[in-house]
This record gives structure tokens, sequence and C-alpha cells, in this order.
């Protein structure tokens, strides 16, 4: 025999060149850049430091929050409730730093806040064997209602001694020119793509979107890390709203309203499956990034506004008939 | 074989002498209001391969979940070597050298090969809070394993594109991570090859000459009177026969696993 059984058992099935090529990531990522590629030839807007400065930053409250959203996705959940806990976490914020209290509070409240509602998510779902869809679905009603509550429904513009930190938190741009947002995200993500990938934990979570069952029975704490993944996705929607409070400069009871869906459409785009198993942090930021990218370009390519719907609903069906497409081939 | 040669056999002759590794007493688990085991005690000593035999939902599962530490038992007690034995988690079964190849293998097909030998008790590397996954001595030592089992199984491959028998050899090579003293076999020759059969019984027979007892539950006539020293016949929860492959025969087997055999003891 030509080739012995140890050789067999080395071989390497796939190249990285192979791997890459069969990854939906990719194929969005070239969508990107061709996009872009397109709007800084067809347009002058497109191009300038100032709409790049503009995209980045949009991208980011998405991108931080679909970060904390692939955990969930990938263990076969879904988090609805984050639009609201963003809303709830800003308002929490707010409203401390404008009783007074100074900035590391108010982050502080803010952050136990997010914690506390995924944690109560979590514990639902992992040990009263909720449906994820639901609990959240009641936490996206429940946390905006806080936040209306917490405020009295009134615009908080004003937060206290640290006011100006909370600015220049959210709005500045401490290194090279580069908004905090992005700063933020790009560390965030980078935290992400390491847990997933180098950490028991993330290790973990892929084997409980892949068969929660078999994780089971061999002795992973199921219900631990399905608490712990509720918790992250609250958290990073709680930062993501530290950081939006601070870059718009007023916190109005509406904030946050509907982005639970783009951030699910961010996550799908960029490759993560719903039947769970699947994700990456770079596939959540390029979602968030192909998501903004068209919103932008509808807006300097003179279309109205209401076709936003259509082209970003376009990309998930696309984005999924591709995965589609793909599997058909590797069947047959 | 000869009842003579039979008696030659470890396990088989010394049943009293030897101290068993595992010994259940009086075990009962019920689900709600069914009983799916009920009232089983037995002992397996080091070294001996026992046949657990029944029929569809007769309680064969859920006996050896109870001793991989998947449920609690309702009723009764373990001993391991002649300690009293608890189990809260599967991790502990494991720590006391209990392994167990589930009977729908348990393999998340979105992991590789090696990530799922290695499911629950992955390898690290590193210092204190700071560790990472140790992916090369991972795939090194999955690697080996298949080897060993003869299986021409990739620990980079997903277990997703995978045929039955190369699923059926990463379950089981589970088992030979630690040194192992009792494993638990949940009809691991289901929907594999005749080849691949052989294979898994030649391990079996690997796994006893090391000294490891193996609970073997097949639907398989042959696969147990070929490997076993011990038929062990379950019907609707309860052990209705307990002996030895050589004072048996597959008719009477087949007899007490139809309930046409009340019970022999
Ligand atoms: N988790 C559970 N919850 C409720 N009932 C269960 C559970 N697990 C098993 N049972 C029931 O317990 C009984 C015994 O099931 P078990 O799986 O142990 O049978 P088995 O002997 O392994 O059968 P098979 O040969 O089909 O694998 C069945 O009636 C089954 O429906
Ligand atoms: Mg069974």
């Amino acid at each position: 025999m030509a080739v012995t059984l140890d050789q067999t058992i080395a071989q390497k099935q796939h190249t990285i060149f192979s791997r890459i090529f069969a990854s939906q990531t990719f194929w969005v990522v070239i969508a990107v850049i061709l996009a872009c590629i397109f709007l800084s030839v067809t347009t002058d807007a497109f191009a300038t430091s100032k709409n790049l400065y503009n995209i980045t930053r949009n991208i980011t409250f998405v991108a931080i929050i679909a970060l904390g959203m692939t955990f969930v996705i990938i263990t076969g959940g879904i988090d609805l409730s984050v639009g609201s806990v963003l809303c709830l976490s800003s308002m929490i914020l707010a409203v401390t730093m404008h009783a007074g209290y100074s900035i590391e509070v108010g982050i502080l409240a803010s952050i136990a806040t997010a914690l506390a509602i995924g944690a109560f998510n979590g514990i639902l779902i992992a040990y009263l064997g909720f449906p994820p869809f639901v609990v959240t679905l009641g936490m996206l009603s429940i946390a905006r209602s806080l936040a209306m509550v917490a405020s009295n429904n009134t615009v908080v513009f004003q937060f206290g001694p640290d006011h100006d930190k909370l600015l220049a938190l959210g709005g500045g741009a401490w290194v090279f020119g580069i908004a905090n947002p992005v700063l933020y995200t790009i560390l965030l993500a980078l935290i992400t793509g390491f847990v997933l990938r180098w950490t028991k934990f993330g290790r973990h979570i892929f084997a409980i979107g892949g068969n929660e069952h078999a994780a089971t029975l061999t002795g992973v704490p199921v219900r631990q890390i399905k608490v712990a993944v509720y918790m992250i996705s609250a958290l990073a929607a709680g930062i993501a709203g530290i950081i939006q409070t601070g870059w718009l400069g007023a916190v109005t009871t509406n904030l946050g309203n509907g982005m639970e869906l783009q951030v699910i459409a961010a996550t799908v785009i960029g490759g993560a499956n719903l039947a769970g198993g699947v994700g990456t942090a770079f596939g959540a930021i390029v979602g968030a990034a192909l998501i903004e990218v068209i919103r932008n370009s509808l807006g300097l390519l003179g279309i109205n506004a209401f076709w936003q719907g259509v082209f970003i609903g376009g990309a998930i069906l696309m984005a999924v008939l591709f995965d589609r497409l793909r599997n058909f081939r590797r069947n047959e | 074989m000869s009842e003579a040669e039979a008696e030659q056999l470890p396990g088989t002759m010394g049943r009293q002498r030897l101290v068993a590794v595992l010994e259940l007493t009086n075990i009962s688990k019920h689900f709600g209001a069914i009983q799916a085991v009920n009232d089983v005690s037995l002992a397996i000593e080091p070294g001996q391969v026992v046949g657990l035999m029944g029929d569809n939902g007769a309680g064969k599962s859920t006996l050896v979940k109870m001793i991989a530490g998947n449920f609690h038992p309702s009723h009764g007690t373990m001993q391991m070597d002649g300690k009293q034995l608890i189990l809260n988690k599967p991790v502990e079964a494991r720590q006391h050298g209990i392994e167990i190849v589930h009977q729908d293998l348990a393999l998340c097909n979105n992991l590789t090969a090696a990530a799922n030998v290695y499911l629950g008790r992955e390898l690290r590397r590193g210092i204190g809070p700071f560790r990472i996954l140790d992916y090369a001595a991972m795939y090194k030592r999955a690697g080996q394993i298949f080897a060993e089992l003869k299986s021409e199984t990739r620990p980079r491959d997903l277990v997703k594109q995978m045929s039955g028998g190369q699923r059926q050899a990463v379950a089981i090579a589970r088992t030979m991570l630690s040194q192992a003293k009792i494993v638990l076999m949940d009809e691991p020759t289901a929907a594999i090859s005749v080849r691949q059969v052989a294979e898994v019984l030649n391990l079996i027979r690997h796994l006893r000459d090391q000294g490891i007892a193996v609970v073997l539950i097949s639907h398989r006539m042959p696969d147990v009177f070929d490997v076993a020293d011990r038929v062990i016949v379950m019907r609707r929860g309860r052990k209705v026969a307990d002996k030895t492959i050589a004072s048996s025969s597959p008719e009477e087997v087949t007899g007490l696993i139809t309930g046409a055999i009340e019970q022999v003891l």
C-alpha cells in the first residue's frame, strides 16, 4: 500500500486558501471592498476623510453588540433585548451622572444593570428552560420600559460634573485621529476572537451550539455557559450604550430602538448560523460594515432612504443564499 | 470454547475471590412514573468483559449513564474498589477512571475530530488564568489514538464530514485519553462495517488484557458471545440473568430478552 495509515491520519484536508475561499465572511469582505471602490469612483463624497470617519464610527455601535450577540448565536440562542438593554444602560448612566455622581460610578451602575439583565435572561433560559426568543422578547419590552421609568421619559443631556469626560470618552479621537468607538471596537473584537478560538470557554460555546445534548453528556457546564453568554451579550449592549451616550451627548428613551434586528443581521451576514455552532468575531464586524456601507451609499447615490430596508434585507438573503449554495455543492 | 477453557479466563471463575472494580447495589432509576431501572445489583471485576443485553427500552443506557455520572440513581448505592461512589457530574466519573461511549456517540458535528475527543477536558498550555488551548498537542495525541485504533480518521477533519465508522472511532478514542479502570460501551458496533466491528472487538480485548473492565451493550448476539466473559440480561428495568458466557447460549439469552424465559440468576 502506497499510503500508510499514519500518513492518512496526518493529512490535512484543507489548505489555508481553500478554507478562506470557502468562508462566507471572505466573500462579504470582497463585497464591502467592491462597494467601497465603486462608491469612491462614482461619488465625490464617499472617500473623504470626514465620511470615512463617520462610517467607521457608525459601524461600531452595531459591531460591538454584534460581537456579544455572536456568543449567543453560536450557542444556538438569540438575544432580542439588546436594543432595549443599550437604552436602559445609557439611561442609567445618564441619570446617575445627572444626579451628580462621577463618571466611574455612572459606568459601574450602567454595566451592573446590563450584567444583571443578562444574568436574568440567562437563568430563565438555562435553568428554567424558557425559549431564548420568548425570554429576550419579554426583556425587550421590560428594559425599555424601565428606561422610561428611570428617566420619567425625558431626554437627558446634562451629565453632571463629569459631563465633558463622558463626551470625550465617546466622541473623542485619542489615538492617531481614529474615533474612540473604533478603537474600542477593535479591542473588543480582538478579545472576542481570542476567547472564541483559544479558550476552553470558547470551545464549549461551539460545542453547545453543535450538539447541546452531547456537550451535556461529556460534562461541559452547559447551563453556566449559557448564563455567561447572555451576560456577555447584555454587557456588549451596555458598553455600546455608554459609548453611544458619550458620542451623542444625549439619551432618549428611543435609543437603540430596532437595533436588535440590525445586530442579528450583521452577525448572520458575517457568517454566523442562527441554528448555532458557527460564528466569528471578524464576521460580526464585517457584517456590521456591510450594513453601514449600504446605508451610507444609498444616501450618497441619492436613493430614497425608504429603500434602505430592502437593500439590507437583500444582503441578509444573499448571505444565506450563498451559504446554501455552498452546501448544495458539497452535498452533491 | 469449552467450559474448561472458560474457567481459565480471568474474571470468569474468580468472581468470589477478586475485589470488584465496580459494584452496584439495589440501583433504581425512575423518570417520573417510568421505572427505567429497577433494583439492579451487579459486580464487575477488573479485566472482565460484561455483555449487557436487553430489548429496546430495557434500561441498559440508563444503567450505564448512572455509572458515567450522567444520571443520579433514584435508589441504591455504587461502590468502586470497595469505596462508596457518588457522582454528581460526568467529570467526576472520569476522575474515577470510568469512561463511556454513548449510544448516540455524543459528537458535535461542527467541531474537529480532535476537539470532540477532548471535549470537556481540553489540553491547555500557559500559566494560571492565561492558559490557551493546546491545538498541536491535541491533534498529535488524537492522531496517535486513531492510529492505535487503526482508523483512517484525521484529527483536523470536521466530524460533520465523517463516515459512521470514523465517528465511532472518535467516540471510542475519548475512552483512551487516560488510563481507565472501566469502559462502558453503549452499542459501539451499531452501524459500522464488518471490518470495523472486528477492530472494535479487538480493542475490547486489548482493554481487557490491560486489566480494564468493559461493559458492552449490544443487540448483536455474535459480538457478545465473541468477546464477553459474562452476560447480563435486562428486561423492563430488571436484571433477569447474570451468568458466564460459557454457561449460556444465544438461544437462552434470546429467550431471556423476549421474556420466553422468565429469569435465571
Ligand atoms: N431522560 C429520560 N427521561 C425520561 N425517560 C427516559 C429518559 N431516558 C430513558 N428514559 C426511559 O427509560 C426507559 C429505558 O431507556 P433506556 O434508554 O435505558 O433503554 P435501552 O435499554 O438503552 O434501550 P435501547 O436498546 O433502545 O437503547 C425507556 O422507557 C425510556 O423511554
Ligand atoms: Mg440504549
